[in-house]
């Protein structure tokens, strides 16, 4: 009996159908799921701080575990100023990188040098944490940091964050390391944006005179902003997160000091450094929520990078 | 128009002379010995089948195939006497004073009014109200300004393929440049927003130079004073488009123009 036969099929392939769609619901609630045990976690975890301190752990740089006191001021600006000084230096570079191998680069020279950006990517960060704090710390110290004292250093507003004892380790040493790191990142991912560009589009802004800068600045930006909004926002995520290669060359000092050339802390590196020693339920939990406040920076991380981008759309016009 | 064009008349100065150009994409020759004359303030087309080197002769008028590597011409193009393939040439003062429009419209992604003001900026420096005036003359003259004037802070890409073409073209002529160069600005577009640019090029030909690739014969014959016939990087017929389409001297032409080739 064909037709029972096709009948047959027919059902069985509406239930795979079935099984099909279910089970790709059910991985993409999973996401869900585990996201939200993750957040329920730490927030559990650092009940015992948070009821002790209050919104004062935000604000607090006492970091005393023999007397139970506990704030997390210090870890919080290291992470953010690192992180700031590393996207100051990695953006810029990473679009002179893109453009070069977009637009200007021979033809031969572009492979290997896309391929050499992507195995910088791939070191393991314990590298560049042992290569920063054997090999580039010691150079800081010797050639950078007592030429930033002389020059900027003494300068009005500015020089406070730039004078203090030439260390090599730091703040200022961090965030340079932590933008070597991003820079592949960040620089990948605009080169692949910028590929996409339709080749008409830039011969149009050539074809009225612009220049390559005025053609990738004006043009080509604005057409990849969400593709280059996301490269570094990719960077900032690991710049944030990155936990060996800061632990390395920050200091690991609960100091809290103006100057960028002084040792500090970052949240990823006090967790990396600190759990094994935390005995106590209040060091724990303080660790915990150290932890819950670097998952919240990095909510909103996020959440200001789509701002910024819905408030670009609107400056261009495409909201009417 | 004819009434016009009797009661201003034109100069028949020639505006660019080619001679002897040959194009290389790498050892391929593109273009062979090609010699001819643009006329100021007239349309001239440059008909041919595909891979004939119409677009390529276009391309070097305003030396853009200078952004890739391996691609160069040699011979003479003389923009008011000067050498434009003289390596002294300031490629971005050449772009400034020959405008390109593409064959798909290429919006940049901003406002109309900015996409409009962005070549006027790169050359010259305007205050608001004189941007405001150029912007509203260009929209003018490329007959976009009763539908966008409205709209002149949103963005490029909410306008319709016909009228991001119109806007293209606008955004050209604001730089005020003498030449306009039209690489088959039709072939993405619906018949009535071609007759539209074909409206337009007829008015626009008061005050500016066009040369014209197209696919679409009829469209040669519609807009264009001159018609250039190309075959395989050889110019085979160039002269008055009435005499090239209704009494050809080459057989080549002949036969490409009545549909036998082609």
């Amino acid at each position: 009996m064909p037709m029972f036969l096709r009948e047959a099929s027919l059902k069985r392939h509406t239930v795979l159908d079935l099984l099909f769609r279910n089970l790709t619901r059910v991985s993409a609630f999973g996401v869900l799921v585990l996201l939200a045990a993750i957040i329920g976690s730490l927030v559990v975890g650092s009940m015992p701080t948070i009821r002790a301190f209050g919104f004062g752990f935000l604000t607090s740089s006492d970091w005393d575990p023999v007397n139970d006191q506990f704030g997390a001021l210090i870890p919080i600006v290291g992470t953010l100023v690192t992180s700031a000084i590393a996207l100051l230096i990695a953006i810029p570079v990473s679009f002179g990188i893109a453009i070069f191998l977009t637009e200007l680069s021979p033809r031969v020279l572009r492979r290997p040098l896309g391929v050499a950006i992507e195995l910088l990517a791939g070191i393991p960060s314990i590298i560049y944490g042992m290569w920063g704090l054997f090999v580039f710390a010691p150079l800081f110290a010797e050639h950078v940091e007592p030429w930033l004292n002389d020059h900027i250093g003494t300068m009005p507003y500015i020089g406070p964050f730039f004078s203090g004892p030439p260390m090599g380790i730091g703040m200022l040493a961090a965030g340079i390391i932590l933008a070597i790191m991003v820079i592949p990142f960040i620089a990948s991912v605009m080169r692949d944006v910028f590929e996409v560009v339709p080749t008409l589009l830039k011969e149009s802004a050539y074809g009225l005179g612009a220049t390559t800068w005025e053609v990738m600045w004006k043009v080509v930006l604005p057409y990849t902003k969400i593709g280059v909004v996301g490269g570094i926002m990719l960077g900032l995520g690991r710049a944030l997160g990155e936990t060996m290669a800061v632990t390395f060359v920050i200091g690991n000092a609960h100091e809290l000091s103006k100057s960028l050339l002084m040792p500090g802390n970052s949240i990823a590196s006090a967790l990396a450094n600190e759990f094994t020693e935390a005995y106590g339920e209040l060091y724990t939990s303080a660790l915990i929520e150290l932890g819950l406040i670097l998952f919240f920076i990095t909510f909103v991380v996020l959440s200001l990078a789509r701002y910024m981008l819905y408030k670009l759309g609107q400056r261009e016009g495409q909201a009417s | 128009m004819t009434a016009e064009n009797i009661a201003n008349p034109k100069t028949t100065a020639p505006k660019i002379i080619v001679r002897d150009l040959n194009f290389y994409y790498g050892d391929f020759r593109a273009l062979k010995d090609i010699n001819l004359s643009i006329t100021e303030k007239m349309v001239t087309a440059f008909i041919g089948p595909s891979g004939c080197g119409k677009s390529t002769l276009l391309r070097t008028f305003n030396r853009m195939y200078q952004l890739y590597p391996k691609q160069k011409a040699t011979g003479e193009i003389l923009l008011d006497g000067a050498n434009i393939l003289d390596k002294k040439q300031d490629l971005n003062m050449l772009r400034a004073k020959i405008g390109m429009v593409f064959q798909k419209p290429t919006p940049f992604p901003m406002s109309i009014y900015d996409n409009i003001a962005f070549g006027v900026k790169l050359c010259e420096s305007l205050n608001k109200n004189d941007m405001d005036e150029r912007v509203e003359w260009a929209l003018r003259k490329a007959a976009l300004w009763t539908e966008a004037k409205d709209k002149l802070k949103q963005s490029g890409t909410s306008l319709s393929g016909g009228q991001q073409q119109r806007l293209c073209i606008a955004r050209a002529i604001a730089v005020k440049p003498q030449v306009l160069l039209l690489d088959e600005p039709t072939s993405a577009l619906d018949p009535i927003s071609t007759a539209h640019i074909e409206k337009l090029i007829d008015e626009l030909k008061e005050d500016f130079t066009i040369v014209i690739v197209t696919h679409n014969m009829q469209q040669a014959a519609r807009v264009s004073d001159y018609t250039a016939y190309m075959y395989l990087g050889d110019l085979i017929e160039f002269g008055d488009t009435s005499t090239v389409f209704t009494n050809p001297k080459r057989k080549e032409t002949e036969d490409y123009i009545t549909g036998r080739f082609g």
